[in-house]
């Protein structure tokens, strides 16, 4: 497995850069994903990763896209629960960007 | 997550699944894949029915903890079925009764199905799928 | 000698075959999805209870806080950690595994 070097410690990762051990993660993880990922971090975007590393403690897994808006609408209200929303924040998608940054294993089903 | 639910679905038809969980959690890996399977089924917009018989029962067991052996706690990842729309949970009787089992001693809300119920349901399914 | 059975008792005959073979005095250690056997209200807590006269029955205590059964654990059954299931081991001159 890769390693990579974040603000001066090793973090192991997958071919794709996903985090193995998602209770390593911090905020400089995140960020340091962001950049990979060509995201600039801003409020609404921590709130996404937020919210997915909350998803992911309660049910151990990553949503779906579906269920991801539709959770996000009900907790953060409708002008964020939808896919405009998401994929402005994320252009790349939620699934592939978002987890991603949130040091949140390969998504299930996801091509 | 999955980008591929933004697809068109295309066809349009709507197909009866069940999935039948028959095996205990952990000791194998039939039920985490059968969990995995139902999730991305959901993608699909079928009418899935999940039914627990057997050893199956186990795997919606509350109060787990999986810390010591080291795997991944997916008895949580039941309750999120509904955020999946998949609400059609259904356990057998007869196994609950052999085990000393009872609906309060599960992690998520399911309908308990006599023998016969169990097997009219499976009767009008279109497709069955064993784990 | 020591018994370790690590299949279901309700989807498997081999605890039951197991307990069949047992001598008087040797331990069965039950582990993976064998753990079950030893909990309250099941089909095979009898069966168990029944050999506990004349057998040591162990539960390896990980496999059941896995399966949520920690609670639910039989009287007369010895609940051991991994260091149990490794002492165990070294007491005995051999072991039968119940593949």
């Amino acid at each position: 497995m890769p390693m990579v070097d974040i603000a001066g410690k090793e973090y192991e990762v997958d071919e794709e850069g996903y985090l193995i051990d998602l209770s390593q993660w911090n905020e400089d993880v995140g960020k340091f994903m962001a950049v990979e990922e060509k995201v600039e971090m801003t409020d609404g975007h921590w709130e996404v990763v937020n919210f997915l590393r909350e998803y992911y403690a309660e049910y151990q897994i990553a949503p779906a896209v579906r269920v991801l808006t539709k959770a996000i609408g009900k907790k953060l209200g409708a002008d964020k629960g939808n896919n405009k929303y998401l994929y402005e924040l994320f252009p790349y998608g939620p699934a592939k960007q978002a987890c991603k940054i949130a040091g949140l294993p390969k998504p299930t089903g996801c091509i | 997550m999955s980008e591929m639910d933004d697809m068109d679905e295309g066809s349009g038809i709507i197909k009866k699944f069940m999935f039948l969980n028959r095996k205990a959690p952990h000791g194998t890996v039939y039920a985490l894949e059968g969990l995995e399977v139902v999730l991305i089924t959901a993608a699909f917009d079928q009418d899935v029915s999940m039914v627990f018989t057997d050893d199956g029962v186990y795997q919606l067991i509350k109060g787990v903890d999986t810390k010591g052996i080291e795997v991944k706690d997916f008895s949580k990842t039941y309750r999120a079925l509904d955020g999946y729309d998949i609400e059609k949970l259904y356990v057998d009787q007869k196994s609950m009764d052999a085990r000393g089992l009872t609906e309060e001693d599960l992690i998520v809300d399911v309908t308990v199905l006599s023998v016969d119920e169990m097997a009219n349901l499976m009767a009008e399914q279109d497709i069955v799928i064993s784990f | 000698m020591l018994h370790i059975v690590n299949k279901s008792a309700t989807e498997r005959g081999s605890l039951e075959s197991c307990l069949a073979m047992a001598t008087k005095g040797s331990a069965v250690l039950l582990i993976e999805d064998a753990v079950y056997a030893v909990t309250k209200g099941g089909t095979a807590a009898a069966k168990i209870q029944a050999a506990a006269a004349d057998l040591k029955i162990y539960a390896l205590g990980p496999d059941l806080a896995a399966r949520g059964m920690s609670g639910r654990v039989l009287d007369g059954v010895n609940v051991v950690d991994y260091g149990g299931f490794v002492d165990l081991v070294a007491e005995h001159n051999s072991c039968q595994s119940w593949l």
